[in-house]
């Protein structure tokens, strides 16, 4: 349009499509709000009971701003229901279980790019459609008759169903994006397989390695039934522990919504660092579009 | 392939031998995988045929698992659940998903870390998810009946009533699970063409011609691929139905799941429960080959 024009003159067709695009940028703000506020509704929810005292959580109608701003909520979980067990259980978990996934995965995608063999992705489509209860049935026999059930050992070796086929499938892709013109030289050259992988392909896949390791460590922290059925009172991981130990019978809501917080906190900052390729992590095995 | 002499790289010797070197780096996950996730499967199978109780001893039953899920009421009535809850949990979200991402794809102010906001639940650890659900689910005490209080609507009982729970269950995962349709759709829109929505609009196609005959044609490729993920996801819904309703009251929201962890591991029927995982895989798969099956035929017209 030509601005210059309509300036000193609007005619009367002019002003009543500015109207509209006004009204048009408000109900387009208007829906973007309606579309935001589930989300920040439930977490500002969450973060209000936690730091509430008991008499304004259980007031109706509810309140949303704490009367008196308290963090006895977090420091109760903490001093007297072992949060900071179960938090360094999770930790011991899914960090070992992510090690031993990255240890044999990142060689496994390596080996899947460079072949082309895609069939062995399937095994990772499949091990995504499976629930994950089905694996612990055999695992949870197994685990009786070695006596590993209630051992952090036994978590880890589970968690290992989660995070293997997430870092497979994510390097995999990851090396088929680098150059090969790099491998090719340096196998010329006389470089084995393996000094060229060592040498060559991971030091530039180290942004690979690092969303799949943050993927594989978020779905391993988040996993509930694991930790709920194999781990004993000691070595629950957080979940579990919330869910088990942390109950409606025994805990008022402030505590129990800052132990929610704990639980989910570190995962809500990972996610941050790896915004854009949560996708791939969520879909994985999903079949490329 | 192009006709050049062999060189070291081409020579059919090199490759051969590379190739068996490349499937060493696979060796230790195929190892692995085999451990954790091929052998249960095996075991599964197996240990259907038994009829076998954890502390007792297994007796061979052939396929007498199998023929007594046919005639279970609360097997076959946790298949209806599932269904319910899977139909809801994937429409809701798919059709939620597609108008946010038609909305992100905008430009507009604030907009990077309003998406980022957006997509917080489905990062979110179910289980804490599900503990706060649980607080705003609360008849007398939660927030969503004082909510419904503020726009003049009775209250209700939420997943304490039989005929709401699957419902209540629904709106949780609807809020968990929403950001990710959004996310695949957003990334189908980035890469629509532009020119067809140029020459539509010389035609005089208003907004909603070009989102019902070129964006949304155009989207069906990611919308069956969103829809795929989301029906696999939503039969397995286990950590949010169990922690909130534990599949009742009574088991009006037993799920497939929520019966196969009942069998397994509250009364340890290890070779019923085998059988019902058989089941729901084949139910699974069964579904999501439909839903690639659709795809594909998609892609022809």
């Amino acid at each position: 349009m030509d601005v210059a024009a309509a300036r000193p003159m609007p005619a009367p067709g002019a002003r009543s499509a500015r109207w509209r695009r006004k009204l048009r940028k408000i109900g387009f703000g208007f829906s973007v709000l309606v579309i935001v506020s589930p989300a920040i509704l439930v977490f500002l929810w969450m973060l209000s009971l936690s730091l509430k005292n008991e008499i304004d959580n259980i007031t109706y109608p509810p309140v949303f701003i704490p009367s008196e701003l308290t963090f006895r909520n977090f420091v109760q979980v903490f001093s007297e229901n072992s949060m900071g067990l179960y938090f360094w259980n999770s930790i011991v978990v899914s960090g070992l279980a992510t090690l031993v996934a990255l240890a044999v995965g990142v060689p496994a995608g390596y080996g899947i790019a460079r072949t082309q063999a895609h069939k062995l992705t399937v095994l990772i489509l499949i091990a995504r459609m499976t629930p994950a209860l089905s694996y612990l049935i055999p695992l949870f026999t197994v685990f009786q008759l070695l006596g590993l059930n209630n051992t952090r050992t036994a978590l880890v070796i589970t968690h290992l169903v989660i995070t293997v086929p997430i870092i497979v499938y994510v390097m995999a892709g990851h090396f088929e994006t680098l150059p090969r013109e790099l491998e090719e030289a340096a196998l010329i050259d006389g470089g084995s397989v393996w000094t060229t992988f060592r040498y060559v392909a991971l030091p530039l896949a180290r942004p690979g390695i690092v969303v799949a390791t943050i993927l594989a460590f978020i779905f391993s922290w988040n996993n509930f039934v694991f930790g709920a059925v194999l781990a004993g009172r000691a070595t629950r991981t957080l979940p579990a522990a919330v869910y088990n130990v942390l109950t409606f019978e025994q805990l008022a809501w402030g505590p129990l919504a800052a132990a929610a917080i704990v639980v989910t906190l570190p995962v809500l900052l990972l996610t941050i660092v790896i915004q854009k390729e949560i996708v791939v992590g969520l879909t994985h095995g999903g079949i490329k579009g | 392939m192009n006709a050049a002499a062999p060189t070291l790289v081409t020579r059919p010797g090199f490759l051969a031998r590379r190739r068996r070197a490349y499937l060493l780096f696979v060796l230790p996950a195929l190892l692995v995988v085999g451990a954790v996730i091929i052998f249960p499967w095996a075991f599964t199978v197996w240990m259907s045929a038994f009829d076998w109780k954890i502390g007792s001893v297994a007796h061979f039953v052939g396929l007498d698992n199998y023929t007594q899920l046919a005639t279970n009421t609360r097997f076959l009535e946790s298949i209806l659940h599932t269904f319910y809850f899977t139909v809801l949990a994937v429409v809701f979200p798919l059709i939620l998903g597609t108008a946010a991402a038609l909305i992100f794809h905008r430009e507009f102010p604030l907009r990077g870390m309003l998406r980022s906001i957006f997509t917080m639940p489905m990062m979110a650890t179910p289980v804490a998810v599900a503990l706060v659900w649980t607080m705003m689910f609360h008849p007398q005490q939660g927030v969503l009946n004082y909510l419904l209080s503020l726009v003049g609507l009775p209250p209700s009982l939420w997943v304490y009533s039989p005929t709401w729970v699957i419902p209540s269950l629904v709106l949780v995962e609807i809020w968990h699970w929403t950001p990710l349709i959004m996310l695949i759709v957003l990334g189908g829109l980035a890469a629509l063409p532009t020119e067809p929505y140029e020459s539509a609009r010389l035609d005089g196609a208003s907004e909603w011609q070009l989102f019902r005959y070129i964006t949304l044609p155009l989207l069906a490729p990611f919308l069956i691929v969103a829809a795929v993920i989301r029906t696999i996801d939503a039969l397995k819904a286990f950590d949010t139905i169990y922690v909130i309703s534990q599949g009742g009251p009574g088991t009006a929201s037993e799920t497939i799941n929520l019966y196969l962890y009942l069998q397994a591991f509250a009364f340890y029927n290890v070779g019923n429960a085998s059988a019902v995982v058989v089941v729901f895989f084949v139910i699974i798969l069964a579904l999501a080959l439909l839903l690639l099956h659709v795809r594909e035929k998609a892609k022809w017209t």
